[in-house]
């Protein structure tokens, strides 16, 4: 580690420093990573752009439109968020949130063709 | 009384109450959110076919936006980072940084939904519909005028990606209209939906900027006597950011693109 490197980044053992429950912060390893997260961010949304513009299906260009989003939503929740190295309880709640987000949306998706009688459709 | 666990982790949690205190708000705001997005889906798929709106939105300007955002969520990492490592300068410029960032993507917002409520359709005695931005609607003149088109086919309106759209200036008689209408949230579900998911998106952006700007303002005195304490409060609105973020990353594409 170089000696400005050194002198940036935070013990958290150490006294009259901001105590962390996680790594030691290295400034400048947290630039390098947010300056690849951002040109993985506008690379993202570049594709997305990009996949608007085919002559597909409009599912099948919803589909890779949204596998692309999800994959930026990976980089920034996962990076930025730090959610790649959590603990525990962090993940307990998030796992709690997916399955309540999958049920709403099964039960959205389930009920889609479950029309009140009666119902004037197009 | 002094409140517990604001810098040091509790034993069972392994993390300081602020922490669980927000991603416990953060997964209520998933629900918010995701009831939201559940609407859309049902509605873009009940919607007849051929009348779901393409290419409405102004693509260009939500770019612009989704790497404003972007890049606010970067500089909001880089202020807590700085808070870390003890350099409460660059904390201050990351932050502000934040903050201009963020007043840019409202001003943006604030354009496109400025560009909307100009844009009307005019139902025409004769059946046929005008669609454009207005120029003059002087209630003293009988007549307005718009930046638009003519078209018989309503459905024409629904899909502007898979056609070439001229506008010129239109001098219409007000005794040829029989209706007409802005494209605000009452025009029909997709703006509905955009306004609502965008306004409360919007809305999620200007609180955060709030605490931001305390953070930055009034609240850093807090730096001077407990330090760990206020890099806690940085890192805390930084995951509402970063979560407002992760919203617009699927905004985006389901509003401008799809």
């Amino acid at each position: 580690m170089s000696e400005t490197t050194t002198a940036k980044t935070a013990d958290p053992h150490s006294p009259g420093t901001p105590q962390s429950h996680e790594h030691p912060v290295d400034f400048n390893s947290y630039v390098r990573r947010c300056a690849i997260v951002f040109a993985v961010v506008l690379c993202a949304v570049g594709l997305m752009i990009w996949a608007s513009f085919l002559h597909l299906e409009w599912s099948a260009k919803i589909a890779i439109i949204l596998l692309i989003a999800s994959c930026n939503a990976f980089v920034v929740a996962g990076f930025l968020m730090h959610l790649l190295s959590e603990r525990k309880m962090v993940y307990t709640i998030l796992g709690f949130t997916v399955s309540f987000v999958i049920g709403l949306f099964g039960l959205t998706l389930w009920a889609m063709t479950d029309f009140p009688l009666h119902t004037v459709t197009h | 009384m002094e409140i517990p666990y604001t810098v040091e982790a509790r034993p069972d949690t392994g993390l300081y109450n602020a922490k669980v205190g927000i991603w416990l708000f953060l997964s209520s705001e998933v629900m918010l959110f995701g009831g939201l997005f559940s609407a859309y889906i049902l509605l873009r798929v009940g919607a007849v076919p051929g009348t779901w709106p393409h290419g409405w939105q102004n693509l260009t300007l939500g770019t612009i936006n989704t790497v404003v955002l972007a890049l606010s969520a970067i500089t909001t990492l880089m202020a807590w980072v700085a808070c870390k490592v003890r350099e409460f300068g660059k904390f201050k410029f990351f932050h502000a940084c934040t903050l201009l960032l963020a007043v840019t993507f409202l001003c943006i917002k604030c354009e496109e939904y400025r560009e909307h409520l100009n844009h009307y359709e005019i139902y025409m005695k004769d059946g046929t519909y005008a669609d454009g931005d207005m120029v003059q609607n002087d209630a003293a003149q009988d007549y307005i005028v718009i930046d638009g088109r003519y078209t018989k086919n309503e459905m024409d309106l629904y899909d502007l990606r898979s056609q070439k759209v001229v506008e010129k200036e239109l001098k219409i008689p007000r005794s040829q209209i029989q209706d007409m209408q802005s494209y605000g949230p009452w025009h029909n579900d997709y703006l509905a939906l955009y306004f609502t998911l965008t306004g409360l998106h919007a809305l999620h952006i200007l609180c955060g900027s709030v605490v931001i700007g305390y953070l930055w303002g009034p609240g850093r005195k807090l730096w001077k006597t407990d330090p760990e304490r206020f890099t806690n409060r940085v890192e805390v609105s930084g995951l509402f950011w970063h979560f407002v973020d992760l919203v617009w990353i699927f905004l985006f594409p389901v509003l401008y693109l799809t």
